[in-house]
């Protein structure tokens, strides 16, 4: 098998001052396969794409890409690339035959051979019936192959796909999947970047970036057969598996461990080499397995082990205490619905969440996750239904419940231009403490997040960790009963997502109820019931394990989460029929 | 470099088709182009008038005198005034302070004893509202033409011989009635060339890096060329339509005489899009966002076209300093080659000055921007 793509000690820096955003990377891509390039937000993903596709020239080294120089043969290159950024290129005004028409204009495809791409595309792509829609009125999934057929026009040799699985439904994911495989049965050679590492296992090939650098080149087999013997499950566990999972962490023996489900995965130090069981205390059934190693396992590896199980927050957090009679409905919403117009965003959503649990809304970009939530955090008001956290009605006491409740997205809500201190000071004045009490708590949060040496550093200049950390401390600055999380560690490492998970599980011990949203499907299972989301609706509520178990079917008799979302979406789907946009 | 055609016409029209059927399904754009002129054109015809009109003043009457009660009736009888009687100090100065009135008019009530005492001056007293210069030395030069021509008629009147004062004729050219609507009208046409020009381009480039389908492109064989063409084409065109359709209204809602030649008229315009459009361009490709563009556009583009191109402020007037940076305001050539094509037709000088220096500013800005822009992001 030849290589489609060298890299030679590709380094990259926007500014001769700033850190490099790619450092010294060599790695060969090889021809006729699909070559993940993975890593969390920030490893450098991008720019090497970038790189690939001779948008940039590099600092040092050199690229080949299909044998030529990406910069100096731009012409060349551009005729045998198909580049795919993130947000698929597609104009959102121009309809899908207009968007399929400029790039068959712009790459030269005419004639006969326009004719043949747009049928063959179309029907590859499934979007026939849609030629005359906006782009920009289509599903995630559709713009997807949209994009994907816009750069297939003109038939190139290499495909560079640009986090192409991001924002869009498991089923769609899958579907792209499938026909991006089927090209390079063609003799396609494909770079599909994503900060999935599930998704990475099935490439026959990758570059797992971190923080810049080139942390492993080769196939995910290989990586993840370092580990064999390595990953454990705690199964069959009675009582409080969080608990289990944080004296497991301090077993000497242990690396790295998470919640699964009902169960606790670890990775050991060492192969064959695990902790004795009884002091984990994890019930008189419990039983060690042994389980196929993951990416994910070698990666934190790579990285240097997993942050450990304590949390500092939880020791200094007060125990939330909750009036008896709403302790079964900390957080309840009651047939939600929210229309924009003439789309039902949210569609007769009802849960009940009770005190120290938590709770995650899994679905897709646009499912309604977002807005089902943002009418529990009081930020929007919903067309019809209720919802109260804490017992208070939301559409009559918004400000009343919103100080009960502490909430943080995905973009942290940090000012950016502010120094940490000063972000403290902000959070804690909008809850309302001052004076010796605003005081306290900020030095309190300072000293469990280790944000001593940076008080006076704008977030901005913060790494990721830090940034989590402080967005973390601002949100609970008044200790709230409820925490709200808003895709928290979407884009993360496995590292820093693990120390975040560690503090959560960690306040949930004291009492606090979580709700959060993800649409990553590792994310669901450290969760105590999800709640399925999919075009509004609320289709299925349960337990990580119960939902797997009641998709679980003869072809699949042990789904993963992204299965099993999969098979119980198809199985609502043809129950209820949805009405075609 | 680069080894292919710099233009491929195929690329081009398809790049242009594209840019096009954004613009139409952009409701914005249209506004732009289309609804803002004519509310600007409104807004400058009816509501921007330098003219001033009957100004509302205080008139304090404390002689009881006939002299006085004469003079106050001739006020009232003047074109320029609206005056409101009082005879409280305090009430006028109450509503000098509301802006009910512009000025106060004290006779004193020495007026007529004054006004018998050969030799003396005006016995009058004026007090105009300071926090609106042209109208304060409007209503005190008006106040003072007024009381010049009532003294001079009442010494008629007496018998009494003065020298006869100047006779001065005023005679305006080229906008014989002296409206400022035939002045302004025109000019806004430079300020909503402007704002189609480089506001609306400021958006385009920056759009397209925003929604990453700058990269997708960057990434087909399109050229520099026809990248940068694609942009300029559909704006130029969107840019003439919007002036005709400013012309028309010039013409035949606010009838301001046009006196020159459309040809002219268009080859002038597309000089001064050449200037705008270079820079909104130039805004949009170095910001690559929306937002700080269309800042940048504002303060680069609209505000200097609105204060130092002569459009409202008169440039022989302002300080040599300021009046130095007007030289590079491209809309200053504008304005001037729009104001002698609209009132006076033809003057070969003036234009061809203008023409020139259009023709520089707009080789400048658009020869910046094709430096600027790159095939590449870094």
């Amino acid at each position: 098998m030849s290589n489609s793509i060298e890299l030679a000690g590709v380094t990259h820096r926007f500014a001769a001052t700033t850190a490099a955003a790619l450092e010294n990377v060599s790695a060969a891509i090889p021809a006729g396969c699909i070559t993940g390039l993975v890593g969390p937000d920030g490893a450098g993903k991008t720019t090497l794409m970038r790189l690939m596709a001779g948008l940039l020239r590099p600092s040092a080294g050199t690229l080949t890409v299909g044998g030529v120089n990406p910069v100096a043969a731009g012409d060349e290159l551009r005729a045998m690339l198909g580049y795919m950024p993130q947000k698929f290129g597609l104009y959102e005004d121009l309809t899908v035959q207009e968007n399929l028409d400029l790039y068959a204009d712009l790459r030269g495809v005419l004639g006969a051979q326009r004719t043949a791409s747009f049928t063959r595309l179309l029907s590859f792509t499934d979007l026939a019936a849609f030629t005359e829609r906006p782009a920009g009125k289509l599903s995630g999934g559709m713009k997807q192959k949209l994009g994907l057929a816009c750069v297939l026009l003109g038939r190139p040799k290499i495909l560079l796909l640009d986090e192409p699985s991001v924002g869009v439904d498991p089923i769609s994911r899958r579907e792209l999947w499938r026909m991006v495989t089927a090209l390079t049965a063609d003799g396609l050679s494909v770079v599909w970047s994503t900060s999935y590492l599930d998704e990475a296992e099935r490439c026959s090939h990758i570059l797992l970036m971190n923080a810049g650098r080139l942390a492993y080149a080769g196939p995910p087999g290989a990586l993840a057969a370092r580990m064999a013997g390595r990953s454990l499950q705690v199964a069959a566990i009675t009582g409080n598996r969080r608990a289990v999972l944080v004296r497991a962490l301090h077993a000497r023996e242990v690396m790295d461990g998470v919640i699964q489900g009902s169960r606790v995965r670890i990775v050991l130090r060492e192969a064959g080499v695990a902790p004795a069981l009884a002091p984990l205390e994890a019930g008189p059934d419990a039983r060690l397995e042994v389980v196929a190693p993951r990416l994910e396992d070698a990666f934190i590896d790579i990285l240097g082990g997993g942050p450990g199980g304590d949390s500092a927050l939880a020791e200094v957090m007060p125990r939330v205490t909750v009036d008896p009679a709403i302790a079964r409905t900390v957080i309840h919403a009651d047939s939600l619905t929210k229309r924009f117009g003439t789309f039902t965003a949210a569609d007769h959503v009802t849960f009940e969440v009770p005190q120290g649990e938590i709770f995650g809304l899994l679905g897709p970009n646009g499912a309604g996750k977002s807005t089902t939530f943002k009418m529990l955090c009081g930020l929007l008001v919903p067309t019809a239904g209720a919802a109260s956290v804490m017992g208070i009605d939301l559409r009559r006491h918004a400000a009343r419940a919103r100080q009960r409740l502490g909430y943080m997205s995905q973009k942290f809500s940090l000012y950016g231009n502010l120094t940490v201190s000063q972000n403290l000071n902000f959070f804690a004045g909008i809850y309302g403490l001052d004076g010796a009490t605003r005081a306290a708590k900020i030095r309190e949060m300072v000293d469990t997040f280790a944000l001593g040496p940076y008080v006076e550093v704008t977030p901005d200049a913060l790494s990721l960790g830090f940034k989590q950390r402080l967005a973390l401390a601002c949100a609970l600055m008044h200790d709230p009963a409820v925490l709200f999380l808003d895709e928290p560690t979407s884009g993360v490492d496995p590292v820093t997502r693990r120390e975040f998970w560690a503090h959560i599980n960690g306040v949930v011990q004291k009492g606090v109820t979580v709700m959060v949203t993800t649409h990553f499907m590792d994310e669901a299972e450290y969760c105590d019931r999800i709640g399925l989301v999919y075009r509004g609706q609320l289709i299925a509520v349960g337990a990580p394990d119960e939902l797997k178990r009641d998709a679980a079917s003869a072809e699949v008799p042990d789904p993963s989460m992204e299965e099993a979302f999969i098979a119980l979406v198809e199985r609502h789907d043809t129950e209820a029929p949805a009405v075609a946009a | 470099m680069s080894r292919s055609p710099s233009v491929s016409w195929r690329r081009l029209a398809a790049l242009c088709r594209k840019e096009s059927y954004q613009i139409v399904r952009d409701p914005s754009s249209i506004v732009i182009a289309f609804a803002l002129p004519v509310i600007l054109l409104m807004i400058f015809g009816y509501g921007v008038n330098l003219d001033a009109a009957r100004v509302r003043i205080g008139v304090l009457n404390e002689d009881s005198g006939p002299d006085a009660a004469l003079f106050a009736a001739a006020l009232g009888a003047s074109p320029y005034f609206e005056p409101h009687p009082s005879t409280s100090r305090a009430e006028l100065t109450d509503w000098l302070i509301a802006g009910r009135i512009r000025g106060i008019v004290i006779l004193p009530s020495d007026f007529g004893a004054r006004l018998a005492r050969p030799g003396s001056t005006a016995p009058l007293e004026l007090i105009a509202d300071g926090a609106e210069p042209n109208t304060a030395s409007f209503v005190a030069a008006y106040v003072g033409g007024a009381w010049q021509s009532w003294a001079r008629q009442r010494a008629l009147d007496k018998g009494v011989a003065v020298a006869p004062p100047i006779d001065l004729i005023a005679r305006y050219w080229f906008n014989p009635a002296a409206l400022s609507r035939n002045f302004i009208v025109p000019g806004s046409i430079a300020i909503i060339m402007t704002i189609i020009g480089a506001l609306l381009t400021s958006l385009v480039i920056a759009r397209e890096w925003e929604r990453g389908t700058m990269e997708a492109l960057l990434s087909t064989p399109v050229t520099r060329t026809e990248l940068l063409l694609s942009k300029i084409l559909p704006y130029y065109v969107l840019g003439i339509l919007s002036m005709l359709i400013c012309l028309a209204i010039a013409v035949f809602i606010f009838g301001v005489p046009f006196r020159g030649s459309l040809a002219l008229l268009i080859l002038f315009t597309s000089l001064f899009l050449g200037s705008a459009l270079g820079l909104g361009l130039l805004l949009s490709t170095v910001m690559r966002n929306q937002f700080n563009a269309a800042q940048a556009a504002l303060n680069a583009a609209f505000l200097p076209a609105m204060m130092l191109s002569g459009f409202v402020y008169e440039i022989a007037s302002m300080p040599a300093p300021i009046r130095a940076v007007t030289y590079i305001i491209p809309a200053r050539y504008f304005i001037s080659a729009l104001q002698t094509l609209f009132q006076a037709g033809f003057v070969g000088r003036i234009l061809l000055e203008d023409f020139l220096f259009l023709v520089v500013s707009a080789a400048f800005f658009l020869g910046l921007t094709a430096l600027q822009t790159r095939r590449r992001l870094d």
